[in-house]
Parts: structure tokens; C-alpha cells; sequence
């Protein structure tokens, strides 16, 4: 084994578990830092699939903005953080076997598939940001999109201030 | 085999675990060396001296929340903008500067729009 | 002249060679001892810094500051050290206790990777990455993550308030840090740190030149994200004790102590590098050695003046740190970044406006104009905080006087 394969398993075994820990916690607050953990397995699997602009997005926006606001969110609610009582309920099992099921369908249809054991070529990696750039702006590429993303944010934006500041009609 | 790329990362790794060894070591130490005289009157939660009241935990102010939002948002603004900023000169050495430089001004002031709103409602101000 | 540590790494090299290693293993041995360098240098540094900050603050305020210790007081750190080590770690029974151990290390930890994309010489670096800025910005989110689980596991109110308090600093001044973080990118058209030392060729194409508003916003945003004075209000003692690391004693809070210490001479350096030139300067490209004292003095010139800053400034009040933020701060950034590429495209063809010393101060017209830019936002946006101010203190004035604790009057009788 290659030092790049012991480091795949390593992560995708931690990643894994993290993520049963996610889901099997009682404390909301262990659950959210259990979830880090497994993003940041995630990261290194982008890195070890040569695409380190989407690991250190994943790390920045996943690990530094939407976790930190799940725990936020978990301590916007009264008394979660020490909470107690089964996180699961009767439908534990069906959903195990659902998950169960998915991964089965997921592992068939990507042993199928042909270019699921190609190695990417190697090629000029420093221009990955690059050819990023140009495909994000290009307007034969996905400039739309971009632009449309921008769209998205605006209503996040309103979204939340519309959800989370109800008071300042009220106060007036 | 070890790529071209990956090479690159691999001292990441290796200088995350060094540091974790410095600081397990800088804890263990500290713990070896220090005296143990736990009791537990010290092991309560600090509060200057007097008994704690109440819980440790409380309900957080929504206003945090709100900043948490705002952050995200600004987050990924820039990092749908690096990219960009990464390749538009080299639009206008082909000549679509205008195009490039109308991108970006589109983006941005969409999100100047929220911002603004943000503002007018009083989301920025922190009493 | 050649480089030592170039000469250092062949003789490792041929030493390892002569083993008869397998190469793997050679590779991850020559990684083990590079980083151990860097981290060991970042944490001598950290260490001879605790003693130059007290020293100058004290020179500040017309005291002595450490001279017990050795020779100046050189050796007080090594004593203060000792002097956490042998102190009693506590650990509240409400505490979580897994969470409670691992914020202390996660706190240094995201500082010291930071150092692996550093470029200490134009030879010298643990790494190049192709996204080192983005890195850097993803790397000090696991510093917002140590705080949250410091407050939220010591089951303290205090902590938890102070932590409360401190990701909201962090995470509003990383917007107008990152915002800043893209003015060099823009420059450089690259996201690499050494690319963007490479373009900064000589005194007059250093990025303070084209961009010093964008320096400034850089350096604010990064002594807010440290949470040093102005911008302490995280540990104010007066409001809530101590803010996240109340509860933390021994060499635990050391930690905190010694990560803060090391994050403030980091964007110091980082300020350096993508601001000042890094380890550009005379003579570099001769002895490239030579930059890692360029590197060095600008570092410790930025140092400087945080710690002259934390000496002189009193706190910040907490509304006017969010306003700062969100109303001064991020508006200016955006309108740079807004300006900048328009200022850019415009000034494309233009070539040097002017040089001199043969070549050593080369003006070109496009870094005149972006400063001419600078200079213009940063007049209109001290115009507007001005208007606004007055109008915000007119608009005061028209309430009648806030009730202030007076004693009782006494009621003639």
C-alpha cells in the first residue's frame, strides 16, 4: 500500500465513525463537533483526490462557518445542550435499512461504472485555480450559475434577517 | 504512488501531527509537574469567589445568530470571487475586460443590495 | 554565496542515502525534520516575543519591565514557563472533560500550521500551496472552534458568555479580513504567498504602495482576529471575568496564552508577506539567505506596532467593535474590491510613470493609480464616519440627559 492509500483509509474510517457518532449522540453539542470531525475527513478526502481548492473550501465554509452555526443554533435552544433522552425513535431500524439499501445501490452502480478506477491524468495541477477561474466566468461556461449564486445569498441574507430580527417592527 | 500534488500536503500533515505531539507534550508536562490537591470546593465553576448560581449553560442571544448568518454570506462571497480574481486579467489581455469587469459588478452589487437591506433594518446595530 | 540551509538539507540528503533507507521512508524523515524546524522556530520566537513585549511596554509606560532573570531578563519566559508547568491544573467536575482538553491544543495547533505555507527566504517554506491564502483563511477557523468549545465545556456562565462574544468578533472581522485577503490576490493574480512575494519585486511594487488602504483593513481586521487591545473585549475582566479561559489553569490556559502570543507575530508575518515585499529586498537575488532577515525585520516592524498599539489604546466598547465591522470596515472593503479591477483594467496599457536608481524605484502608472484610488476612498470614507457622526450626535443631543447614579439629594427640610 502506498502512503496516500493507508492515509485514505485512516481518514475514511475516522470520517465514518464520526459520523455515526453524528447521528447516535444524546448531547446536541458532541453531535456538532462529531460532524467537524467528519468534514474534515471529508477535506482530506478532497486533497487526496488532487482537488485542494474544494478541501480548503470545505475546511473555511463547512468547518468555519456552517458548524459554528449549528452549534449556535443548538445553543439558541433552551436546555438542548444538556439534554437527554434517546435519540432514537421507532423508525431507527426502517431508516438502517433504508441507509442500508442506498449504500448497497451506490456500491453496485459505482462498481460499474468504468471510470470509478481511472486515475485522473497528471497533469499541470497549478493550474487547477485557473481553469476554476475560467470555467466559473468563461461565458460559454458556467457564468450563470455565478451569477445566480450571488441571487441565492441575497435571499439567505433576507431570509434570515426577515426570520431572526421579527422584533424591531415590534419595539418601534 | 506518491503525485506531484500531493507531495505538497504531506508536510501539512506531518506539521499537524508535530504540533499535536508539542502540545500532548506541553499538557502531560504540566499535569506530571503540577502538585494534585483537587478537592471539591475548587473543582466548582469559577465566579470570583462566590458559590455559582444557577447553570453553566444558558439560552444565547439571537443576535449572535444573526452575525453567524452575515458571515456566511460574506464567506462564500469571497470564495466565489478568488477564482475570479485569479483569472480576470487574463480576459482583458483577450479583450473581454468589459465583460469580465460587468461579472463582477453584477455579483457584487446583488450582494450590496442584501447588505444594504441588512443595514436599513437594523441588523447591523448591536445595543 | 550559497545558501546554508540548502547546504544543510544535501548533507541530510547523503547521510540518509548511505542508510539505505527506503525512499518513503527518507521522504517522511526529511518532512518530520523540516517541519520540526519551522514549528520549533515559530515557538522560539513566541517565546523571545512574551519577553520583548513586556519589555517595550513597559519602556512604554516608564517602567523597566523584566531584568531578574538572567542577563536583561532574558530568561523570564523560561521561568514563567516553570512556572506554569508547576502550577495545579484544574478541571471544573461540570466541565466536559474531552472537550475541555482538546480546545487548549486546538488553539495552538491552528496557529502553528499557518507557518507551513510561510515563505521564510525564496527557498525556505514547509510548503507551497497554489491556494496558500485560502489556506490560511481555513486554517484559523479551527481557532474560532477551540473558543467555542473552551466556553461552552467549562459549564461556566462567564465562559460561555465570554466565548459568545469572541466567535462574534472573530467571525465578523474575518469578513473584512478576507475581503482585504483578495486585494494582494487580485495583484498577484495568484492565490500562492511566494508568487505574491515574487511580484513584489522592489520598494515601489510592494502592495502598501498600490493598495495601503487595503494593508491597513488587512492589519485591523487581523489584531481584531487575535483579540489583542483595541480589541480585548473577549477577556475584558471587569464584565465577564475572563472571558473564555476562565476556567483553564496551569499550562492549559499557557497554551491559550502562548497560541495568542504566536497568532499575533503570525499576521504580523503575514502582514509582511503580503503587504511588504516578504523576504524581497536588496541583494536577494545574489544570497537569498539575506531574505530571511528582510523577512524577519519587516515582521518584527509590524510586530512593533501591535504591541506599541496594546500599550497606548484603551478597550473598544462592544457596539462600536461590531460597528466598526460592519458599518466602516466591510463598506470600505467592498468598495476597494469594486475599484481595484476597474482601476486596473484602465491603467492596463499605461506604462512606468517613473524610475529611478536604475530600475531600484519603479513607479508604474497602474500602482499610481490604484494609490490615487486608496488615497480617495480612504478621504471619502473619513468624510462619511464624520457626517454621520455629527448627525448621530445631534440626533442624541435632542433626548434629555440619561439617568446617571447619583447620591440622594438632600431635601431641604
Amino acid at each position: 500500500m502506498t502512503p496516500d492509500q493507508i492515509l485514505f483509509i485512516v481518514t475514511a474510517l475516522i470520517s465514518t465513525l464520526a459520523a455515526v457518532m453524528v447521528v447516535s449522540r444524546r448531547n446536541m453539542v458532541h453531535a456538532a463537533l462529531f460532524l467537524v470531525l467528519t468534514l474534515f475527513g471529508v477535506a482530506v478526502a478532497f486533497v487526496l483526490l488532487e482537488a485542494p481548492f474544494l478541501a480548503v473550501v470545505q475546511v473555511l465554509v463547512y468547518i468555519g462557518a456552517i458548524a459554528i452555526l449549528m452549534i449556535f443554533a443548538v445553543m439558541l435552544t433552551r436546555n438542548v445542550t444538556d439534554d437527554s433522552g434517546d435519540p432514537f425513535n421507532k423508525n431507527a431500524r426502517v431508516g438502517g435499512l433504508a441507509a442500508l439499501f442506498v449504500f448497497s445501490l451506490l456500491v453496485v452502480m459505482f462498481g460499474g461504472w468504468s471510470q470509478f478506477t481511472a486515475y485522473p491524468q497528471a497533469g499541470d495541477t497549478s493550474g487547477s485555480i485557473v481553469q476554476l477561474g475560467v470555467a466559473l466566468t468563461a461565458a460559454d461556461g458556467y457564468v450563470i450559475a455565478f451569477e445566480v449564486a450571488s441571487m441565492l445569498l441575497l435571499g439567505a441574507l433576507v431570509g434570515a434577517i426577515f426570520v431572526v430580527w421579527p422584533r424591531q417592527n415590534e419595539n418601534e | 504512488m506518491v503525485t506531484n500534488l500531493l507531495t505538497d500536503y504531506w508536510p501539512i500533515l506531518v506539521l499537524l501531527l508535530v504540533s499535536l505531539g508539542f502540545a500532548g507534550i506541553a499538557m502531560g508536562g504540566g499535569l506530571l509537574l503540577g502538585p494534585r490537591r483537587s478537592s471539591a470546593r475548587k473543582q466548582e465553576a469559577y465566579e470570583s469567589g462566590m458559590r455559582a448560581i444557577g447553570p453553566g449553560t444558558r439560552q444565547m442571544p439571537v443576535r449572535f445568530y444573526l452575525v453567524a448568518v452575515l458571515f456566511i454570506l460574506f464567506d462564500i462571497e469571497v470564495i466565489f470571487f478568488l477564482p475570479w480574481a485569479v483569472v480576470f486579467r487574463q480576459y482583458y489581455e483577450n479583450g473581454l475586460g468589459a465583460f469580465i469587469l460587468l461579472e463582477m459588478l453584477v455579483f457584487i452589487v446583488i450582494l450590496l443590495v442584501g447588505y444594504a437591506y441588512a443595514w436599513k433594518k437594523g441588523a447591523l446595530e448591536w445595543e | 554565496m550559497t545558501d546554508p540551509l540548502a547546504l544543510l538539507g544535501d548533507w541530510l540528503l547523503n547521510l540518509l542515502a548511505q542508510l539505505n533507507l527506503p525512499p518513503g521512508l527518507r521522504q517522511v524523515i526529511l518532512y518530520l525534520l523540516g517541519v520540526s524546524v519551522i514549528a520549533t522556530v515559530a515557538l522560539v520566537i513566541t517565546i523571545f516575543n512574551t519577553w520583548l513585549e513586556r519589555k517595550i511596554a513597559a519602556r512604554i509606560q516608564d517602567r523597566l519591565g523584566p531584568n531578574r532573570v538572567g542577563p536583561w531578563g532574558l530568561l523570564q519566559p523560561i521561568a514563567d514557563a516553570i512556572k506554569m508547568l508547576t502550577k495545579e491544573d484544574t478541571t471544573p467536575a461540570a466541565a466536559d472533560k474531552v472537550a475541555y482538553n482538546i480546545a487548549p491544543i486546538l488553539a495552538v495547533v491552528s496557529v502553528l500550521l499557518i507557518w507551513a505555507v510561510i515563505p521564510f527566504t525564496s527557498q525556505w517554506f514547509g510548503t507551497q500551496l497554489n491556494v496558500a491564502v485560502l489556506y490560511i483563511a481555513a486554517v484559523g477557523s479551527f481557532g474560532v472552534l477551540a473558543v467555542l468549545m473552551a466556553g461552552w465545556s467549562s459549564n461556566n456562565k462567564y465562559a460561555l458568555l465570554g466565548a459568545f462574544r469572541a466567535v462574534s468578533q472573530l467571525i465578523s472581522y474575518e469578513v473584512p479580513l478576507f475581503l482585504s485577503l483578495l486585494i494582494p490576490v487580485l495583484l498577484a493574480r495568484s492565490m500562492d504567498i511566494s508568487v505574491i512575494v515574487e511580484k513584489q519585486a522592489t520598494l515601489l511594487e510592494m502592495y502598501v504602495v498600490a493598495a495601503p488602504l487595503a494593508a491597513l483593513l488587512f492589519f485591523i481586521s487581523s489584531v481584531a482576529e487575535v483579540g489583542r487591545t483595541p480589541f480585548d473585549l473577549l477577556e475584558a475582566e471587569s464584565e465577564i471575568v475572563a472571558g473564555y479561559h476562565i476556567e483553564y489553569s496551569g499550562f492549559k490556559f499557557g497554551m491559550f496564552q502562548a497560541g495568542e502570543f504566536m497568532h499575533t507575530f503570525t499576521i504580523a508575518a503575514l502582514t509582511a508577506l503580503l503587504f511588504l515585499g516578504g523576504w524581497q529586498g536588496p541583494g536577494v537575488a545574489q544570497a537569498p539567505i539575506l531574505g530571511l532577515f528582510y523577512f524577519m525585520g519587516k515582521s518584527f516592524a509590524v510586530y512593533f506596532v501591535t504591541m506599541w498599539m496594546r500599550s497606548t489604546l484603551p478597550r473598544i466598547r462592544i457596539d462600536h467593535m461590531q460597528a466598526l465591522n460592519w458599518k466602516i470596515l466591510v463598506p470600505i472593503a467592498l468598495t476597494l474590491l469594486m475599484l481595484t479591477p476597474i482601476v486596473d483594467y484602465f491603467t492596463k496599457d499605461l506604462g512606468v510613470l517613473f524610475s529611478a536608481f536604475g530600475g531600484a524605484l519603479t513607479l508604474s502608472w497602474r500602482f499610481a493609480a490604484l494609490l490615487l484610488t486608496n488615497i480617495l476612498v480612504t478621504l471619502a470614507a473619513i468624510e462619511a464616519v464624520r457626517r454621520n457622526a455629527k448627525r448621530n450626535f445631534v440626533e442624541r443631543s435632542r433626548f434629555p440627559e440619561r439617568p446617571v447614579a447619583r447620591p440622594p439629594r438632600e431635601e431641604a427640610a
